[in-house]
């Protein structure tokens, strides 16, 4: 251990910081906050990396990625083996890259954390995704055709991930997505400011280029059913639905104009190009003074959203305080530099409306944090007499998801919990129901893009097991 | 890509096309409806089913032009194209017999009360329905809605067709009759189907209407559409659109209805004057 110590103490320079947009300068656009490291930069972080023989940061990775391995490869400027060794595990890198909570995850383990700072795996892995879509060659090799049919609902990450494995496992795979666009929360819920769409479309090209068909406006259990997909000649359906099912709060004044959920909100101007309002003619109408509530990532959009639409100010309201805010730290802090204003152990009771039923107000309640609940974090605790009246004129519901009910409603034997979400086994996918599949949001209710990636992977291979023992 | 394969002028700024779209003929259902998306700028609309042909694979869609979208879609042609059509969506009608139905329809509401008054029919229902517009050149299906009812009434606002007045004079004339009447379906403009329910609740009669609030993904996932019925909120596109008259927030679904009503006067503009939507930066 203390060879390791040694090693660290050793490590030169620092890790490197990301270069982003300037504050003042981003909440006049929606480009990417974050622009990326430069080649220099990424060579010297790379070389932080102690190229550990037992990786700990590989635990952290739902999807097992060999970060020293590409990390290794980075440091030899090989870049396109780098991006292969990468994409051996993560089908979508320049997306996780972007998104997934390192703090919590790879970069959590990294041994450097003990001393220093942790290897920004993240940024590196973005920084080779980000070459490859400048400069890869893709060309990802497929098992011989199987003769087999598979049906995956959804293209968010779990069916993506999903799709692309068993497309390269030999299997015929068509995608069934409601919307018009595939990608799911990653199109109509993450802006184009943290994760830029032209990404995403790539990357599902990529997928495209393997073969998969995506059928889009296919609102499976309106035009098909589980059932009816199976009868037409599917040996397989893999769901992954997502948790799109947004909750409000039940207190009143939730139906006045002006209150929007976050998944609302987000796909006008996300996936409907609001900002572009009127060449794109999807309005949205956001005020001078919002309040969103929650404190997750869906709330940080949803609060540093309105900032690039002229609004005035803007607020987090949440009912606990800043240690339990579940975003990631990075959306945490580019809030705050935007000029997002955190209204801490605060939680609405009511909304007011003007005569013409526009949101003109809201009643808030202080609270205090007593002892910890079933989740382990401390417990709001209301403070009597400590109401007090916000004013704002827009209102953005972020207090969670719940999953889409349309597909559990009609397929009947498919077993579903007391919250709604698919019974499906963790490392399988495996439902209730013979040759149905389930994972990402749809099983864990809302998560994270990495661990859907991660629950598709299992499922591609559960699948492919599946219709091999059948035919054998 | 859809295919838009026949289409007819109804009446004042009332028109119908036929799009292929062989899959949503099969499946679709009285009361459904779809999510349509012109081009790549459109915005998501939602027009009811007006009728279905399953063997020729097409749909048909009756709209009135009141703002932007259904003003592009009324110049499109046969052999165009829409970009993105999505059914059918939200719950089908309940078609049992009831015994007596009245069918209200009013102004473009004719369109969608036309494929459910046809199902009633021909679950050997007694079908009386009336039918209204401004006048009788806003007046459609007047034809369609005679072959499938038993009794068929007209109401004019101006008395150039049928009775002048609302369809709610009719309405109150059959119930002061004390005929048996044991279900009401009403669909049109808000005011209408709010009339209809207040009409109709001193006499406990089961009226159903068809909400239309603003809709983005017809899908439960953005609550848009929500609407009050009862003590509860619900999602119109997949609770609804039908919902019992009597349990109906008129007023929430009247003010949330005009959310968007000065956007909406914008994209009507179109906008070459470089105002308040950023959209010259
Ligand atoms: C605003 C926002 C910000 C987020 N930020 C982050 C972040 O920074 N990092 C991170 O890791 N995670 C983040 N998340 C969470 C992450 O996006 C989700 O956990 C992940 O997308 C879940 O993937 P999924 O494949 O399960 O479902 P989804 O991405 O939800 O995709 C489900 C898809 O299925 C479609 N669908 C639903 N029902 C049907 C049906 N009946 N028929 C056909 N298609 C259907 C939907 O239209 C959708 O496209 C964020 C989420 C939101 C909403
Ligand atoms: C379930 C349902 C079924 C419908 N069926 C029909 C039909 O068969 N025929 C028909 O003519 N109309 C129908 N409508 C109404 C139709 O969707 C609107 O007239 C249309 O969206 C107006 O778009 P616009 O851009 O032309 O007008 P806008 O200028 O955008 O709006 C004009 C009016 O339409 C309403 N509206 C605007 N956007 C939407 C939206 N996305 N969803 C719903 N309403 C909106 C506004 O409240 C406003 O009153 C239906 C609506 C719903 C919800
Ligand atoms: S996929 Fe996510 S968790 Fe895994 S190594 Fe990459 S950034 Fe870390
Ligand atoms: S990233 Fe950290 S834990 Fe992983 S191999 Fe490099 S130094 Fe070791
Ligand atoms: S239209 Fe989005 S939930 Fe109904």
């Amino acid at each position: 251990m203390s060879e390791v110590n040694e090693k660290v103490k050793k490590v030169r320079p620092n890790r490197q910081p990301m270069p982003i947009q300037d504050a003042h300068d981003r909440i006049r656009n929606f480009n990417e906050v974050a622009i990326g490291y430069s080649e220099e930069q990424a060579l010297l972080e790379a070389s932080r990396c102690l190229d550990c023989k037992k990786p700990l940061c590989i635990d952290g990775c739902p999807v097992d990625v060999d970060i020293p391995g590409f990390i290794k490869l980075i440091t030899q400027k090989e870049y396109q083996q780098a991006i292969n060794k990468i994409k051996e595990k993560n089908n979508l890198p320049a997306i996780c890259g972007r998104v997934c909570p390192q703090e919590s995850q790879c970069e959590k383990l990294c041994i450097l954390g003990k001393k220093a700072l942790p290897v920004a795996i993240g940024r590196l892995e973005r920084f080779v995704a980000d070459w490859d879509l400048a400069n890869g060659h893709n060309q990802a090799e497929k098992a011989a055709a199987s003769g087999k049919k598979i049906a995956v609902v959804g293209s968010g990450p779990s069916g993506l991930t999903a799709a692309a494995d068993l497309a390269k496992l030999g299997h015929e795979v068509t995608v069934m997505e409601a919307l018009h666009i595939p990608g799911g929360v990653m199109v109509y819920g993450i802006p184009e400011f943290r994760l830029p769409k032209s990404i995403v479309q790539h990357e599902i090209k990529n997928i495209q280029n393997l073969g998969v068909k995506i059928a889009c406006n296919q609102v499976v259990g309106k035009i098909n059913t589980v059932d009816e997909l199976l009868e037409r000649g599917y040996d397989a359906v893999f769901i992954g639905t997502g948790a799109g099912l947004p909750y409000f709060m039940d207190i009143p004044g939730e139906n006045l104009n002006g209150v929007y959920s976050a998944n609302e909100f987000l796909t006008r101007v996300n996936l409907m190009k609001a900002y572009q309002f009127p060449q794109y003619l999807t309005p949205v109408r956001i005020g001078k003074r919002v309040a969103v509530i929650g404190a997750g990532n869906v709330a940080m959009d949803s609060a540093r959203t309105p900032l690039r639409l002229g609004t005035e100010e803007s607020y987090i309201v949440y009912r606990r305080s800043e240690n339990e805010m579940p975003a990631r730290l990075e959306e945490i802090e580019h809030a705050r530099e935007e000029g997002v204003q955190f209204k801490l152990l605060t939680s609405p009771i009511e909304i007011i409306g003007d005569e013409n039923g526009w949101v003109k107000g809201m009643i808030c309640q202080q609270y205090e944090l007593g002892e910890p609940d079933e989740s382990g974090r401390r417990r709001p605790i209301p403070i009597k007499g400590s109401e007090y009246e916000l004013q704002v004129d827009t209102i953005i519901m972020a207090i969670g998801q719940g999953p889409n009910p349309l597909v559990p409603q009609t397929t009947p034997d498919l077993q579903i919990n007391s919250h709604g979400n698919i019974v499906a086994e963790e490392n399988t996918g495996l439902t209730s129901k013979p040759g149905v599949f389930a994972g990402g949001d749809i099983v864990t209710g809302a998560a994270t893009v990495i661990q859907a990636m991660g629950a598709g992977k299992k499922a591609a291979n559960a699948i492919h097991k599946y219709l091999t023992e059948k035919s054998g | 890509m859809f295919k838009i394969t026949k289409k007819k002028i109804l009446a004042q700024s009332i028109k119908l096309i036929e799009v292929l779209a062989p899959e949503i003929a099969t499946k679709g259902q009285a009361g459904q409806f779809v999510i349509l998306r012109i081009d790549e700028n459109g915005e998501r609309i939602p027009l009811t089913l007006a009728d279905f042909n399953r063997q020729e694979g097409t749909i048909t869609l009756i709209y009135q032009e009141v703002g932007r979208t259904t003003a592009e879609l009324g110049r499109l042609e046969p052999g165009d194209y829409i970009l993105d059509l999505v059914g059918p969506l939200g719950k089908p009608s309940e078609i049992e017999k009831y015994g007596t139905v009245i069918c209200v329809g009013g102004g473009v509401g004719v369109a969608p009360i036309y494929p459910i008054t046809r199902a009633l029919s021909g679950a050997d229902n007694h079908i009386i329905s009336i039918i209204g517009a401004r006048s009788n050149k806003h007046l459609i299906l007047a034809e369609e809605m005679e072959t499938v009812s038993e009794k068929l009434y007209i109401a004019t606002d101006d008395g150039t067709e049928g009775q002048k007045g609302f369809v709610t004079d009719i309405l109150k004339q059959l119930i002061d009759s004390k005929m048996q009447i044991d279900l009401v379906v009403a669909i049109g403009p808000l005011v209408m189907m709010k009339a209809v329910s207040q009409l109709t609740r001193p006499y406990n009669i089961k009226t159903i209407v068809s909400l239309n609030p603003i809709m983005v993904d017809g899908t439960g996932m953005c609550g848009a559409c929500r609407v009050a019925v009862g003590q509860e909120t619900k999602f119109a596109c997949v609770d609804g659109p039908e919902f019992d008259g009597h349990q109906v927030n008129w007023s929430v679904a009247e003010i949330r209805a005009r959310m968007f009503a000065e956007e909406e006067q914008l994209a009507m503009k179109g906008c070459n004057s470089g105002g308040d939507c950023h959209c010259q930066k």
